[in-house]
């Protein structure tokens, strides 16, 4: 009853010192929601619209982002808290109402929550909202006094007077400042003077969903509210043809029974019996023409789709030229399943529908698109329709949908006072907005280093974007889809196209924790694994080899090998596996440690994460999403697909939808470097960059390669799979003979002096991490002992040392001799 | 027909029919929402109370078997010693994320505590493993368990 609490407390227009002690004594989250004609009428401080401060002291911070476990709850209000010189605990928390002009998100263009955008996004303009209020309170202090602002420090929601001791409460100077013009440029504070941004402060969520006063959607309670709950046609894009409901409405504590085109709600007093009315209707639908889809339907599709070029996303030099040039190519096909996102807190939302209004109680990422949709579905106009808001219990993209919501209020349409709609978990599972399918073809010409000269990508999938924002399909290409597509690396030459296949109607596809980077991710870091292999290079090396460009990938790449253990030896049957991604903005590796026993089944045993996602709001809450996110891509890993048989999901509930337990649970390591850059997003990479390192972990171990997800045991028991100890990629020199003797170098002081000596080889350099291959430059750049020196890639590529004899002084010591 | 039934040390009476689960008597007719729903079947945890100390899936309990059986649920566990303890390890090692399953988690650790108050990693996946946390929180809870049970641990050297 939190929002109710608010109520309250607005009501008895409590003082400030009693507002602050509750909100202090809870040491949590007081969730209001409030209409904005009601702020207008109120005496209050309202620079813009993340922040009121009320005669009373009372400082209200707005949130925009909706709170679904990512911490902006507690991020965006030290965004704002920081500069406006308040402490978190003297903050009442309020949900947005929505309001895209107010609240739009400017990468989305609208109100929304998702795609790892808050902090990115929201870091400069919460900052300068804080600001202009707080340099907006030290005006009317200073005029108040009549003294000059720049004697005038703020502190704790307090103005004081230095030179003479004097103090003014934000409260005392609310109705002064309301007077005052905002200031059109406010200085922000040096990163260096923070007091809060970057350090890690308690979650202002915790303490309610601890102790169960947390309100969620399903959580809400309204005078005379009844609970339903429903059945849509189990085969997509199928109707309702006819209903017996004798036995539903015999059932104790039933109601009623609505009908819709595509589904049925039985309403009760309770949700109990609710359920048991609905499992005694007698329902005949009319499966129509998905009646005999499966899921090899869809692959076949795709599959046949992505036989014919698409339409180009990104070219990069002459691809098919330098693939035809290449001294080996290699070919690969990825497929990633459809996934449900089976979030903790099972659909619902609240609905009552009057004669001149439309109230809609729900957790949801897209506030305005719930207000749009129950306004198309009741015909009110946009300002009849009040959406509150609520905590989410997990979205994962999910809630950035409104299927629901729609469904809702044409229940609700149909039932005198308000009525909350609450899907079972099976109806969750089998009618998501599903993760689309995807059929990626990959290929690679590698120079005679192994390095590549040409990457192909071509993604067949539908398009996400196309349904649900069709100005942002532009010229064919989905943005999402192609995202990461080839990696943080530079090739010589690249050609990426996109092929949309959109699965039969009803079946509806959607975003899903990672997006486009979680899709991409996999296929190109599954595949950079494979050229590595068939260059007989380390994988980390590989990796660090293309990653001239990209000092930042680079980094994280070396971070987290070195944390892991990279190299040092595993018993028989466990690997490591790496993978590094760009996305979001922020920079990410992970290795993976697995065990695979002899009937094929995989066990992540340990996950070290390496960060850069630029300055850091709340690292302990990016530290929790890397964890989070991690566990959640293991479940996708290990577990995670959607089955379709004869047009219907066959998986029902967690037993046939299985999700990783605490016994499954590695442990996580996550080192997040310390970053002046920008800030990323940390939503979705820890996620995006798992299922790689898991795959690549495999192959170490058992020297399968899997291209699919879920994996599949069947592929790793022990008699069908090489010895593990037989393929452990240290370079063989002596089989490269024809790559000796021939370098060209250039360092300070060797200018261009072609060298003959035997010794290193490039590989070997890529593998201890000395080297790395600028593309734009076709040549490798060496550093050792402190000496940079590039060597030019001639014909044929290229040896390197660094003294006329025999490397002794190379850092490693494995060189020495050859 | 009407039931009585012991709720937080709180006695009530609830007119439904007998095979209701728990769960929904709690959440919908006593208007006590700290005990969510997750799944229906016994497979999250998300719905774990205490019956006469022992934790149990409400949604799976018909409102028949409860009988005399004391229940607890997340209102009031904060009012037992191990319940108290968990709370304060699940907010000092910051646990929770979207929070949803996070009632029943702390139902099924406090459950744990209370029987054994230094369980070691196995006793901890025995106990655990029953309750799904989407937004993976596991390392934590871990974490926030054996930090409880250290903060118990003079009370049972004394026991």
């Amino acid at each position: 009853m939190l929002a109710n609490q608010l109520t309250n407390t607005q009501e008895k227009d409590l003082s400030r010192r009693a507002f602050v002690a509750k909100a202090a004594a809870t040491g949590g989250l007081l969730l209001g929601f409030r209409i904005p004609a009601l702020a207008e009428q109120a005496n209050e401080f309202s620079p813009n619209a993340f922040i009121r401060i009320g005669r009373d002291g009372r400082v209200t911070i707005i949130v925009q982002q909706v709170e679904m476990g990512q911490g902006t709850y507690t991020s965006m209000p030290m965004l704002i808290a920081e500069e406006l010189e308040v402490h978190l605990n003297q903050v009442l928390i309020e949900h947005a109402p929505p309001n895209d002009k107010l609240y739009g998100n400017p990468a989305l263009g609208f109100q929304a929550t998702g795609g790892s955008t808050s902090v990115r996004v929201f870091w400069e303009p919460l900052r300068r909202a804080g600001a202009t209020a707080r340099c907006m309170l030290v005006s009317a202090a200073a005029q108040t006094w009549n003294v000059d602002e720049s004697s005038c420090h703020a502190e704790d929601a307090v103005v004081t007077h230095t030179p003479t001791g004097r103090k003014l409460t934000y409260g005392e100077l609310a109705d002064k400042a309301a007077t005052l013009a905002p200031p059109a440029n406010v200085s922000l504070k040096d990163p260096k003077d923070f007091r809060l941004i970057g350090k890690a402060v308690r979650r202002l969520d915790a303490p309610n969903k601890v102790n169960g006063t947390a309100e969620f959607g399903i959580d809400v309670k309204i005078p005379g509210m009844k609970i339903a709950t429903v059945a849509a046609c189990p085969v997509f894009g199928g109707k309702l043809a006819h209903v017996d409901d004798t036995r539903a409405r015999a059932v104790k504590g039933v109601r009623a029974i609505v009908r819709l085109d595509d589904a049925v709600a039985v309403i009760a007093d309770h949700m109990g019996a609710a359920k048991k009315g609905l499992a005694g209707l007698q329902i005949t639908w009319d499966p129509g023409q998905n009646e005999h889809l499966s899921t090899e339907d869809l692959v076949r599709q795709l599959d046949s789709a992505s036989q014919k070029p698409g339409v180009t996303a990104l070219r990069e030099g002459d691809a098919a030229k330098a693939m035809a040039g290449a001294a080996k190519t290699i070919e690969a096909v990825y497929q990633l399943p459809l996934l449900a996102h089976a979030a903790m807190e099972p659909i619902n939302c609240t609905v009552h529908v009057q004669a001149n209004s439309c109230d809609v109680w729900v957790g949801t990422q897209v506030l305005t698109r719930a207000q749009a949709a129950a306004a198309r579905v009741t015909g009110l106009p946009l300002e009849r329709v009040t959406v509150h808001n609520h905590l989410i219990g997990g979205g994962f993209g999910r809630r950035l949908e409104v299927d629901s919501i729609i469904q809702a209020v044409q229940i609700a349409k149909q039932v005198d006072g308000p009525v909350k709609v609450v899907w079972t978990r099976e109806e969750d599972i089998q009618h998501d907005v599903y993760r689309p399918y995807y059929f990626d073809r990959l290929a690679a010409g590698l120079n005679e280093a192994g390095l590549p000269v040409a990457w192909t990508h071509r993604i067949a999938g539908p398009s996400i974007l196309a349904r649900f924002a069709p100005s942002a399909f532009k010229n064919g290409i989905d943005s999402d889809a192609i995202d990461g597509a080839v990696g943080p690396y530079s090739f010589p030459s690249v050609l990426v196209d996109y092929v949309r296949q959109e699965p039969p109607p009803g079946l509806t596809t959607g975003w899903w924790r990672g997006v486009g980077m979680t899709h991409n991710g996999f296929m190109v870091e599954g595949f950079i694994d494979e050229l590595a292999a068939a260059a007989n290079i380390d994988p980390v090396h590989y990796r660090r080899a293309l990653l001239g460009n990209a000092p930042r990938a680079r980094s994280v790449l070396d971070l987290a090998a070195s944390k892991a253990g990279w190299g040092e030896p595993l018993p028989a049957g466990n690997g490591r596996g790496i993978s590094v991604i760009f996305g979001f903005g922020t920079f990410l590796a992970q290795v993976a440690e697995v065990a695979v026993d002899k009937n094929g089944h995989v066990r992540v045993q340990r996950v070290v994460c390496a960060a850069d996602c630029g300055r850091i709001v709340n690292p302990d809450t990016v530290v929790a999403q890397v964890q989070g996110g991690i566990i959640f891509g293991i479940t996708a890993v290990l577990y995670g697909v959607i089955t379709i048989e004869n047009g219907r999901v066959k998986q029902r509930n967690f037993d046939t939808y299985r999700m990783l337990r605490m016994n499954e649970a590695p442990a996580i390591e996550v080192h997040l470097v310390d970053s002046k850059e920008a800030p990323g997003g940390m939503g979705e990479t820890g996620t995006a960059a798992l299922a790689p390192a898991v795959v690549n972990a495999i192959f170490a171990a058992s020297g399968k390669r899997l291209r699919m997800l879920p994996i599949d045991i069947a592929q790793l028991k022990a008699s069908d799979r090489r010895e593990p100890n037989s393929r452990i990629r240290k370079p063989k020199f002596e089989r490269a003979p024809k790559y000796r003797h021939l370098c060209n170098i250039q360092m300070p002081g060797i200018s261009d002096t072609r060298k003959r000596y035997g010794g290193c080889y490039i590989s070997s350099f890529l593998r201890d991490g000395l080297a790395t291959y600028k593309q734009d430059e076709n040549a490798f750049e060496v550093q050792t002992l402190g000496r940079r020196g590039v060597l030019l890639a001639r014909r044929r590529p290229v040896c390197w040392n660094h003294t006329p004899k025999p490397c002794s002084g190379c850092p490693s010591g494995r060189l020495a001799g050859r | 027909m009407a039931y009585q039934i012991k709720v937080n040390s709180k006695d009530h009476q609830v007119d439904v029919d007998g095979d209701t689960p728990l769960l929904w008597v709690l959440r919908d007719v006593l208007e006590m929402t700290g005990t969510k729903f997750g799944c229906g079947m016994g497979l999250c945890g998300a719905c774990t109370v205490h019956l006469n100390g022992t934790p149990t899936r409400s949604c799976v309990t018909p409102i028949a078997a409860v009988g005399a059986s004391v229940v607890t649920t997340i209102e009031a566990i904060g009012e037992t010693d191990p319940g108290a303890k968990i709370q304060k390890a699940w907010l000092d090692l910051e646990v929770v994320q979207c929070g949803y399953c996070q009632s029943g988690q702390i139902m099924s650790a406090a459950a744990l505590l209370a029987g054994n108050p230094s369980p070691s990693d196995g006793d901890i996946d025995r106990a655990m493993s029953g309750n799904i946390c989407r937004c993976g929180t596991y390392v934590r809870i871990r974490g926030a368990i054996k930090q409880a049970a250290q903060s118990s641990a003079p009370t049972a050297r004394r026991g």
